[in-house]
């Protein structure tokens, strides 16, 4: 059985704010999110911006008592999962809830969680940790906690693919509906990595930019990072068809690969791999694609590679696709991203405008394709891809539809 | 640019990579060491705890060679030692 796969609902909190439409906003509008960290004290990182969730009050979305129970990704999760749903129209009764999927993208897990029971521990010399440690910082708890709140009770997993993980959770979800493993699936992925040590080992790796995020500038300086989490519903489209629910896109197809080349250093060859794998799933020519949302970490290194993997797929059809990164406005939500980016194809494949490269200053000669650069371009495309590639080498590309 | 610098930066490189401090001389560039991209930022890390400094990553970026690593370590302990003196 193959069925094609619609996406009903989308819900996102992001640096932009706590719903899909404000991040769309945002996105159309070419307006930037990254602004000065606050999560931790000023002046004790090289960098001094991120694309942090603002004025976030966990007591909006939860009971004081749940909340504890919870991290700050975790809360994410729930947050935008709520809104996909909603959004969807969907309700789960017990016996839809087993035939439900969620796969939740995660890359560190409970980073604030563990930074605040290991500086209880070796800071304060205290000689425990809180008990709710292990059950705030698994990775798993966002994807746990959805399952809980919708009495979902079919294949439950999370994905931890550094930078790739909510692209392969959206995939293997995709899958899973497509194939009639599943009626439904909630997908996507979270993240809330500004913590203190977590930052440090970012700093440390000196990928970082100490202004902000220019990718496929010739002085780009590196990634900001960012935090939230988007969430996609998936169901086969003759379902959604029938229940009259609203189509606001399809997945079309899914290709991963691994470089097996180094563990931070990307590969061209990889990544184009990975792009051909996604456009022959989707049984699509590289010429039916219009839009890409790219990768584009806005580091030296990912830029040129990503440009080169590009017009090894896209052939002469690559100076013809536009290639936008909107992580120069949203950041990196490293397990987040993908379902974010997934969030903001999916936005303009519907509404016919494509987000922006902020932050562009000077062309690079190296990432010489049309990266629509500062503001928001108007083109009705019928197909885009959306890339992640992430540490360790591994790569993961959606293909998205317009609904007719 | 004194010997003694020059060899507590080689050491430095040498202890990082894991490879004999002979083998790291003023005149290599870190391809012949094969210090890739990982291995630059790890060794600048060392460094910053072996001469108490801050390198900034513009004054990283760009570094090829171990002599050039050796000047930029050198620009910043006299940058460090000018300071100190404009405190006291």
């Amino acid at each position: 059985m193959t069925r094609r796969v619609a996406v009903t609902g989308i819900g996102a909190i992001s640096a932009f704010g706590p719903t899909y439409a404000e991040l769309w906003a945002g996105l159309a509008a070419g307006k930037s999110a990254i602004r000065p960290l606050t999560l931790v004290a000023p002046g004790t990182l090289r960098f001094p911006n991120a694309a942090e969730v603002p004025d976030y009050d966990p007591l909006r979305y939860f009971e004081e008592k749940e909340a504890q129970m919870l991290d700050r990704f975790a809360q994410f999760a729930a947050v935008a999962a709520r809104e996909a749903i909603q959004a969807s129209g969907i309700e789960f009764s017990p016996e839809l809830g087993e035939r439900t999927a969620i796969v939740l993208g995660c890359s560190g897990g409970g980073k604030s969680t563990e930074d605040d029971g290991f500086h209880h521990l070796y800071g304060l010399k205290e000689p425990r940790v809180s008990p709710l440690t292990i059950a705030r910082a698994m990775s798993n708890a966002g994807a746990s906690r959805v399952s809980l709140e919708y009495g979902i009770t079919g294949p439950v997993f999370t994905v931890s693919t550094a930078c790739s993980s909510a692209n392969h959770s959206i995939g293997q979800a995709f899958r899973m509906v497509r194939s009639g493993e599943v009626e439904v699936a909630i997908a996507g992925g979270s993240e809330a990595p500004l913590s203190m040590g977590f930052l440090k080992a970012w700093e440390a790796m000196r990928v970082v930019s100490p202004d902000t995020c220019r990718p496929f500038s010739r002085d780009r300086r590196g990634l900001i990072l960012g935090e939230g989490a988007a969430v996609l519903v998936l169901e086969p489209f003759e379902r959604a068809l029938a229940r009259g629910a609203k189509i606001l896109g399809e997945i079309a197809g899914f290709g991963m690969s691994s470089d097996a080349h180094h563990i931070t250093q990307p590969s061209a060859l990889g990544a184009a791999r990975a792009m051909r794998a996604a456009l022959m799933d989707a049984e699509l020519p590289p010429e039916s694609i219009g839009y890409v949302n790219a990768h584009g970490t806005g580091t030296l290194a990912n830029d040129i590679t990503e440009t080169e993997a590009i017009k090894s797929v896209f052939g002469a059809h690559a100076q013809k696709l536009l290639v936008s990164s909107t992580k120069s406005m949203h950041g990196h939500a490293l397990g987040a991203a993908g379902a974010i980016e997934a969030a903001a194809t999916l936005g303009a494949l519907q509404c016919g405008l494509i987000p922006p490269t902020v932050n562009f200053t000077v062309a690079d000669p190296a990432c010489d394709l049309d990266v629509v650069p500062n503001t928001p371009r108007p083109a009705q495309i019928e197909c885009a891809i959306s890339n992640s590639f992430a540490f360790g080498g591994l790569n993961a590309v959606l293909v998205f539809r317009r609904s007719a | 640019m004194s010997e003694e610098l020059i060899s507590r930066v080689t050491g430095v490189i040498a202890k990082t990579q894991k490879i004999p401090p002979e083998t790291v001389t003023i005149d290599k560039s870190f391809e012949e060491l094969k210090i890739d991209s990982l291995d630059g930022i790890n060794i600048l890390f060392a460094l910053e705890g072996e001469f108490d400094l801050d390198i900034p990553d513009d004054a990283a970026r760009g570094i090829r060679t171990v002599r050039e690593m050796v000047e930029g370590i050198e620009k910043l302990l006299a940058a460090k030692a000018e300071a100190a003196k404009a405190k006291a």
